[in-house]
């Protein structure tokens, strides 16, 4: 559905490596991956002479930043839901780039947590100029409910998503089979 | 054999659609889901019916332009589609009489369907003479029969509460509105919304005629905050339909010179409204 989703942009694409890990990969391990990516695919500005290794000069390094919304911001404070060490690797080694959502204070959340303090400098917190509420909890909702989402969701994913009957009420899914296909997990 | 119990509702949205945008575009789906969910209703056809320039809008472009996007962004609409009646008039059109005019089309339509049964064959002609009179003597004991589907007028609640802004609208086309087609209304703040027609003994007189839909998710997508980003160089990219943005960012549609458009210029409502309270007063 992303790729289906991405298929008019010319910048975003669609990365499966963590979607095929066998285990839960945490969040600091796909920033790895994805960074040890970025240096294994620069260009070769120096030359390639045998032999000789190429090390590119820092600017030349795109900087790989976690892109997220506020509510994963809040996350960070939930018990046991991140280590400590990987909040603060996230947030100083990389970065983040955290766009605004009704009803979270990230200012607030920032200023709750030491670690989120200290590297305020390398949190950019994005104000959404266009509120759009738009939730994928709400998606499934809807069409739960038989509801439109035209114009929610790209053609393509909506298409998709009815050839393959997803998120029609009753459609099993994963997890606690105390919870039904309704219930209050986002 | 759908229910014969069921009204047929049009709904026709009315406004400046510069540009128009994917929070126009919801409107239409969540008015037909409520409509058709209340049993009473089927929704059969969506009509964008963009302003004419007359209006006289800041900011507002040319309708051939904001015709072209509105028809891009219903590409891919089964149901909604777009009328340029109402762009291609020469004064601007009061809300009532575009109403009006679509409500008429309907009508027309609907005779036209009952007066001429297809002639299959020579040797029917007869059969169908006696079609004709009999349908014309059904034609005068019905007069408001439910065949012909009824035009609802739909907006966001900055139109419902557009109504109390003076001289913008007339109190008979209100009363007209309401009273005579109806209105579905989509808004966050139902309860807003309710006050609003509470407080108005127009509103409150035909609130049966008055559908409220509850949009539960915050879509602050207007044309304003479009034309802003426009203006900035910011990404418009999943607020309006893609075809649009492509023909926004070919023809270079909004710009600050655009915003200027019509500066100083007195909307035409209010132009109208107060030449007639005007008028009204000094023949007094």
């Amino acid at each position: 559905m992303v790729r289906l989703a991405l298929q008019t942009s010319d910048w975003i694409r669609v990365d499966p490596w963590e979607s095929e890990q066998a285990q839960w990969t945490e969040t600091v391990k796909v920033l790895r991956h994805h960074h040890s990516e970025l240096l294994r695919y620069l260009p070769q500005e120096e030359g390639r002479g045998q032999g000789r290794a190429v090390s590119p000069a820092p600017a030349a390094v795109p900087e790989l930043k976690l892109l997220c919304g506020a509510d994963i911001l809040k996350t960070f404070q939930t018990p046991n839901l991140w280590k400590d060490e990987h909040i603060q690797e996230i947030v100083e080694k990389f970065g983040l780039v955290c766009v605004g959502r009704a009803g979270h204070d990230l200012k607030g959340y920032i200023s709750d947590s030491p670690i989120l303090q200290r590297c305020q400098h390398n949190i950019l917190l994005v104000r959404e100029p266009v509120q759009n509420d738009i939730s994928s909890t709400y998606i499934r909702r809807a069409l739960g409910h038989g509801q439109s989402v035209k114009y929610l969701l790209p053609d393509t994913v909506i298409a998709y998503i009815k050839d393959h009957n997803l998120y029609s009420t009753g459609s099993s899914c994963k997890g606690n089979s105390a919870q039904n296909s309704e219930g209050e997990a986002s | 054999m759908e229910n014969p119990q069921k009204t047929e509702v049009v709904l026709l949205a009315c406004g400046s659609f510069n540009p128009v945008t994917n929070m126009h575009l919801r409107l239409f789906e969540l008015a037909r889901d409520h409509m058709n969910a209340t049993g009473k209703y089927r929704v059969i056809k969506g009509i964008i019916s963009p302003v004419g320039d007359a209006y006289k809008k800041k900011g507002l472009i040319s309708a051939h332009h904001r015709v072209i996007m509105a028809q891009l962004a219903t590409q891919t609409s089964s149901w909604v589609e777009v009328d340029t009646w109402e762009s291609l008039q020469k004064e601007w059109v009061e809300t009532a009489k575009v109403l009006r005019h679509h409500q008429e089309k309907l009508e027309a339509r609907g005779c036209e369907q009952q007066d001429s049964p297809v002639l299959e064959r020579p040797g029917r002609k007869r059969k169908w003479a006696e079609q004709r009179s009999e349908l014309n003597q059904k034609k005068t004991l019905e007069p408001q029969r439910k065949d012909v589907p009824e035009v609802k007028l739909l907006c966001g609640a900055d139109l419902l509460e557009s109504f109390g802004v003076p001289n913008l609208w007339k109190r008979e086309d209100i009363a007209n509105i309401v009273g005579d087609y109806g209105l579905v209304c989509v808004t966050r703040a139902g309860n807003d919304a309710q006050r609003f027609i509470y407080e108005s003994d127009v509103l409150w007189r035909h609130q049966a005629n008055i559908h409220l839909v509850n949009e539960w998710i915050t879509n602050d997508i207007s044309s304003t905050k479009i034309r802003r980003a426009l203006r900035r160089s910011q990404s418009i990219r999943y607020l309006v339909p893609d075809l649009v943005q492509e023909y926004i960012e070919k023809h270079n549609l909004y710009s600050a010179e655009s915003e200027e458009r019509n500066v100083g210029v007195i909307l035409a409502p209010l132009q109208r409204n107060t030449a007639a309270t005007n008028s009204r007063t000094t023949t007094a």
